[in-house]
């Protein structure tokens, strides 16, 4: 082994280094509780911020002395003038960078950082800003290092354009990024606000806000701008259509920002001397402050939810007192208000009418394009046409398929039903994991036509039967359906939101799997129920039953419950109303 | 007189400081073979060498002077049953065709142009009816400037009128252009880095796995090359390679983005469907893909870097290559030293000196002493007369008349912007341009920018490549004419075109790749290593060396890590007696080297420090600077 280095031995170096540990170890645990001592007898010195200074830049993540040195710096302050305090701050700044180096990722140091950046008499923010991106740029996914470049970016007000073209590079450099994404859909409402008028050729900055019609929908992007963004995720997702988050990103271009809070229905039934009021979203009638005047007069009432379950829910009903508008020659008028807002809606109940109702005309386009953009038709159909070209390439690909339904939805619901549901198959079968899901979409999309059917045939009927639903939805929607048809379908259950069918007297939902009936709970006017074939096993399932007065028709044909011994009697207890029992 | 030689005995005598003999001299030193490592020229590196600027013109004028041979008797050194066999001492057969242009001034212009009237100063240039600023220097010994009373002339006083020129406004709006001159050039030679060879580093190449393994890295600092480029339909293109290029391409369609995202997933895993076109060309494989013509063109000319017939399976080999060579540093493949290639066969050459091997340059080996009977090299005589016994001895192939039959073509410039402006000026790009008509060469070329310590600020080096037709000029210069702009060249209007060329040279050099290891009537213990091969990478130059250290020492580990130094023992630790002279030698100089490597650590951070070339380069043994005076 002639002219050889000579290496020291694995052993050697284990027991030196092991050596060195314990030393380590024994400075670090005496000068951690010299730092304890020294906050126990409240003394902030210099020696004190050295000692911490020593202890955090080896481990960045003891809380306690992160207070200590808080307390002693704001001690500090108190006894130096401004430029030493200046010059401290300084110095912890640097030091805290020292400290990011060992660990980007450490919640101290970073929370840290913003506190003495909000504390600096004189804070250089683009020194701070430049901090930032040297960090995204070794990990642009560092959450820590993106919430404190949020303040950052809020304290020193950096221009919104500055932020977008940020946001431009870094899904530039890698697009697999949510924050990014999701910043710049931040930004975006920001610099382009949607015009409110789509004639006006240029988008004035909104100055005072024009009354809002009650179908604005903020947070949107003026359409200009939505096209350099559509080309720009598309980029993406084709580049790469199996990352998601250009895809999500796609999908809230797409869509638009929640309905306004407002009344959308007021029913007001003479038998039951009841008003039902629906809303366009789910609210608690305590906290919007609803007001009922009837004839002028401001109504004393109880505003409760359908069901107990629901603080809150889109549709609240109330008990008048009785005999207010019983009488059928008199006319009333009654005036719903939600203060919170300032909207009201009328409703007027004529002579001889023993109900009567005020809704806004539900439109497809309004009702349920929500999830969809009110853009130019063109627009959407040239979408429809790139990704429908990404789907000829890969075709198996499930954020396609799901945005081409998405897409397909927001154009034409009910003229492109058979293309939805046929990609909905394909989905559930390249996506198996997540067939449910699929199958309460496609039923929550299939329950819309259905609406948008009946809405157009002006009818109370709602009938969707063979269609393989797996979940009920948009029951709000049918406040005012008498008669519903829901049989060969794949329900389990009539869910608690079934209450708000207010004004159902036939319910048919034969050739289920359902269980429970939960939702069939006070339903005023309810007389005949058809349940064939279901899997109603206990006595207690029914129970909710009891709760509809008027119910006289009871199909249970085809029922576990029916094997019971003596089950009609005790029927007979629990239901008394019923006169035509089917077992 | 006697103090002054080398010591007369060593493992592995290596003539020729070259990559592969470099790495050859670093793995057998580190191993604790005893190395000398000479080299006849007074650099390192050979052909593979870097110059400033002003070193390359004195190269350039070395190229061209007859070097006599002084042969003697060295008979009189043999022993019994030994005879000699004499090498030759001169390579000039390495480089031909050289030939010069420059294009700028030969003057600093801004002296005149302060002179000038002053409302003149923003136009950028002068009007040149005749291409005065072209030097054609054939004749090295006699460089003449045709145009030097000219350029001393030229003061704007050409009439204004004869070339309408842009508003002032408009001249503010974009930064003129300001040429350098020649002597600029030579003013700022020192900090030009020409590589006589243009290569890069595959980021997952056997190159980079060495310096890796062998921590040879240690001394050597590195740059992405930040874009692939390609020139097509006479116009330079981005090629869009890593999944960030592909997205932010504005070039190809969405359906195009989707389509090559798919065939570079794809082609990572062999396929029975790529097995059916064994044998077959690769571009009739990849116009089965329905890539298109734009992606065919990506595919096979700058990612796959292969040509029209190359079967498929050796064109999807190197598109794989290229893929996985992707995103380990950078967005492209690539790597390229800091201060130039010539810095890698030095680095190793360190390794080497490190570990106790012994350096001289202007040092030669006249002939080997061979054993008649064994037929092995038993010992070599130096340039000084010296017998100097080995077990091995390893030479560049200039020295044993290797017939060289593979040319390859190159070309220098120096510009003054780069073939394709982007948003930074700091761009190394590596362009592909294919053949201009069916059969040709492609051009490989590589542009850097004044990052990478080869180019002063405000110019680019760019290092033209390809296989010999004819020679460089003939070759090249059309591809150069195409792409850029000379004296010979402007069109009136066309200022911000192309780059214009501010100095160029051409050669030929041998390509190495057809060179043999054994065999070419030498002793069996001597191993000859190629000069540069024409490929892009270093693979030809890694795999020779390695090839010829486990032919020395079958049974040793290649350029195994080399120890941090705190862990190194020094022999005055353990207190050892009656070492070798030699070896207390060597401690010394291994503890001065940790030393001067921990110094230079120290260094390295501060890239914008100008390295000082003469530290980085290994120092020469004790004994070989006593010699030299």
């Amino acid at each position: 082994m002639h002219g050889r280095v000579k290496v020291k031995t694995t052993a050697q170096q284990e027991e030196e280094k092991k050596k060195e540990r314990e030393k380590k170890l024994k400075i670090y645990i005496a000068a951690r509780d010299a730092c304890f001592s020294k906050r126990k007898e409240g003394i902030f010195d210099d020696e004190a911020l050295q000692l911490t200074q020593q202890l955090l830049s080896s481990n960045p993540d003891i809380a306690t002395l992160w207070n200590y040195r808080r307390e002693i710096l704001m001690h500090l302050e108190t006894v130096r003038d401004e430029d030493e305090v200046q010059k401290i701050y300084q110095d912890e700044l640097l030091f805290l960078e020292s400290c990011l180096k060992v660990n980007p990722k450490s919640y101290g140091s970073w929370h840290h950082r913003g506190w003495v950046s909000a504390r600096l008499p004189r804070p250089d923010w683009a020194r701070e800003l430049g901090l930032c991106d040297r960090c995204l740029s070794l990990d642009d996914r560092n959450f820590h290092c993106w919430d404190y470049r949020r303040m950052v970016v809020r304290m020193s007000g950096v221009p919104v354009e500055k932020e977008l073209e940020f946001t431009d590079r870094l899904i530039g450099s890698n697009f697999s990024n949510y924050s990014s994404w999701h910043y710049r859909s931040t930004l975006l409402p920001l610099l382009h606000p949607e015009c409110p008028e789509q004639d006006s050729p240029r988008c004035e900055p909104p100055l005072a806000s024009p009354p809002p019609s009650p179908q604005t929908h903020f947070h949107r992007v003026c359409e200009e701008q939505l096209l350099k963004e559509y080309e720009l995720v598309q980029n993406a997702f084709f580049t790469d259509p199996n990352d998601q988050s250009a895809w999500f990103y796609y999908r809230w271009l797409l869509g638009r920002a929640e309905l306004e809070e407002m009344i959308s229905c007021v029913y007001v039934s003479r038998e039951e001397e009841r008003v039902a009021v629906a809303f366009s979203r789910p609210v608690s009638a305590l906290s919007v402050g609803l007001l009922l005047v009837l004839d002028g007069q401001p109504q004393r009432v109880e505003w409760r939810s359908v069901h107990p379950h629901f603080k809150h829910s889109p549709v609240w009903i109330c008990d008048l007192p009785p005999g207010t508008i019983s009488d059928t020659s008199n006319e009333h008028n009654l005036t719903v208000h939600l203060t919170e807002t300032h909207t009201h809606k009328d409703c007027a109940l004529y002579t001889g009418r023993s109900e009567s109702w005020c809704r806004d005309t539900a439109t497809d386009q309004e009702l349920f394009r929500s999830e969809l953009s009110v853009e130019k038709t063109s627009v959407l159909q040239s979408e429809l046409q790139s990704v429908k070209q990404l789907q000829e390439l890969e075709p198996l690909n499930k954020w396609c398929l799901l945005t081409i339904i998405l897409l397909m939805r927001a154009l034409d619901p009910l003229g492109y039903e058979k293309e939805t549901l046929a990609h909905f198959q394909t989905l559930k079968e390249v996506d198996s994991m997540r067939s449910a899901y699929y199958s309460d979409l496609c039923s929550k999309f299939m329950i819309e036509n259905t609406i948008l059917k009946m809405e157009y045939a002006e009818v109370r009927v709602f009938s969707i039967s063979d269609q393989n639903l797996t979940t009920l939805c948009h029951l709000d929607q049918l406040l005012l359906v008498t008669h519903i048809n829901l049989s060969s379908n794949d329900l389990q259950r009539l869910p608690p939101q079934f209450a708000m069918l207010q004004c159902l007297e036939v319910l048919e939902a034969d050739n289920n799997f359902i269980e429970s009936l939960e939702g069939v709970y006070r339903l005023p006017k309810l007389e005949e129920v058809s349940l064939k074939n279901n899997k109603i096993s206990t006595l207690a399932d029914l129970q909710p039953l009891a709760s509809c007065p008027k119910l006289k028709r009871l199909d249970l044909r085809g029922n576990p419950i029916t094997q019971t011994a003596g089950v009609e009697s005790q029927l007979a207890e629990l239901l008394p109303s019923v006169t035509d029992l089917l077992l | 007189m006697a103090a002054e030689d080398l010591p007369s005995e060593f493992d592995v005598v290596i003539l020729g400081t070259g990559l592969a003999e470099s790495v050859v001299a670093a793995a057998c030193s580190r191993v604790g073979q005893r190395v000398l490592h000479l080299d006849r020229r007074s650099y390192y590196a050979a052909n593979w060498a870097s110059f400033t600027f002003n070193g390359l013109l004195t190269w350039i004028q070395e190229q061209n002077e007859s070097q006599t041979e002084e042969v003697r008797d060295w008979s009189s050194l043999l022993e019994e049953g030994e005879e000699l066999l004499h090498l030759s001492d001169t390579d000039s057969a390495s480089i031909t065709n050289l030939q010069v242009f420059c294009y700028t001034n030969e003057e600093d212009e801004e002296e005149e142009a302060e002179s000038a009237d002053p409302l003149n100063t923003t136009e950028e240039e002068k009007p040149e009816e005749f291409s005065h600023d072209v030097f054609i220097r054939s004749d090295f010994q006699t460089v003449t400037f045709l145009n030097q009373s000219q350029a001393a002339q030229t003061p704007g006083e050409e009439p204004e009128a004869a070339r309408p020129h842009p508003s002032a406004a408009q001249s503010q709006s974009e930064p003129t252009r300001k040429k350098l001159s020649y002597a600029q050039l030579v003013k700022e030679g020192r900090r030009f880095n020409i590589d006589l060879v243009s290569k890069l580093l595959f980021s997952r190449g056997s190159l980079v796995d060495l310096l890796i393994k062998s921590n040879v890295s240690r001394y050597a600092e590195f740059k992405n090359v930040t874009r692939i480029l390609t020139y097509r339909h006479g116009n330079m293109e981005q090629v869009p390679c890593s999944r960030a290029d592909v997205f932010a391409s504005r070039q190809l369609l969405v359906v195009e983005k989707r389509k090559l995202m798919r065939f570079l997933n794809s082609c990572m895993e062999e396929t029975e469907e790529q097995q059916a076109y064994n044998g077959r060309p690769y571009l009739d494989f990849l116009r089965d893909q329905q890539l298109g013509d734009n992606l065919q063109h990506f595919l096979l000319h700058s990612i796959a870097m292969v040509t029209e017939d190359t079967p498929t399976e050796e064109g999807l080999a190197s598109t794989r290559h290229f893929l996985r060579c992707l995103g380990r540093y950078g967005n492209t493949p690539f790597l390229f030293p800091v201060y130039g290639l010539g810095e890698i066969p030095q680095c190793f050459c360190r390794m080497c000196a490190v570990f106790g091997g012994t350096y001289c340059l202007r040092h030669s080996v006249h002939c080997l002493i061979v054993d008649r009977d064994t037929n092995r090299c038993r010992a070599v005589i130096d340039s000084r007369g010296q017998r100097i016994s080995c077990s091995h001895f390893v030479v560049e192939d200039g020295c044993v008349g290797s017939d060289r039959k593979k040319m390859a073509t190159r070309a220098v410039l120096i510009t003054d912007a780069s073939v394709l402006p982007g948003e930074s000026d700091q761009q190394v790009s590596m362009v592909t341009v294919p053949p201009a008509a069916a059969g040709g060469p492609t051009v490989k070329m590589v542009e850097l920018c004044s990052s990478t310590m080869t180019c002063v600020p405000g110019t680019y080096l760019v290092h033209l490549t390809c296989q010999s037709t004819g020679s460089a000029h003939q070759d090249l210069s059309p591809v150069v004419t195409m792409m850029f702009r000379t004296t010979e060249s402007e069109e009136p209007g066309n200022e911000h075109g192309r780059p214009f060329v501010l100095w160029c040279f051409y050669f030929n050099m041998a390509d190495g790749s057809a060179v043999e290891v054994e065999g070419h009537q030498l002793p069996c213990n001597v191993y000859v290593c190629s000069g540069p091969d024409g490929s892009l990478g270093h693979e030809h130059a890694v795999k020779q060396a390695e090839f010829i250290f486990h032919k020395i020492l079958p049974d040793e580990d290649f350029c195994p890590p080399a120890p941090n130094p705190e862990d190194i023992i020094y022999d005055g630790d353990e207190g050892a007696a009656g070492q070798e002279e030699n070896q207390g030698e060597q401690e010394i100089y291994l503890q001065n080297h940790t030393e001067h490597n921990a110094e230079e650590e120290e260094m390295t951070p501060k890239t914008t420090k100008e390295k000082d070339k003469n530290q980085s380069r290994p120092q020469t043994h004790r004994n070989t600077r006593s010699m030299q005076h």
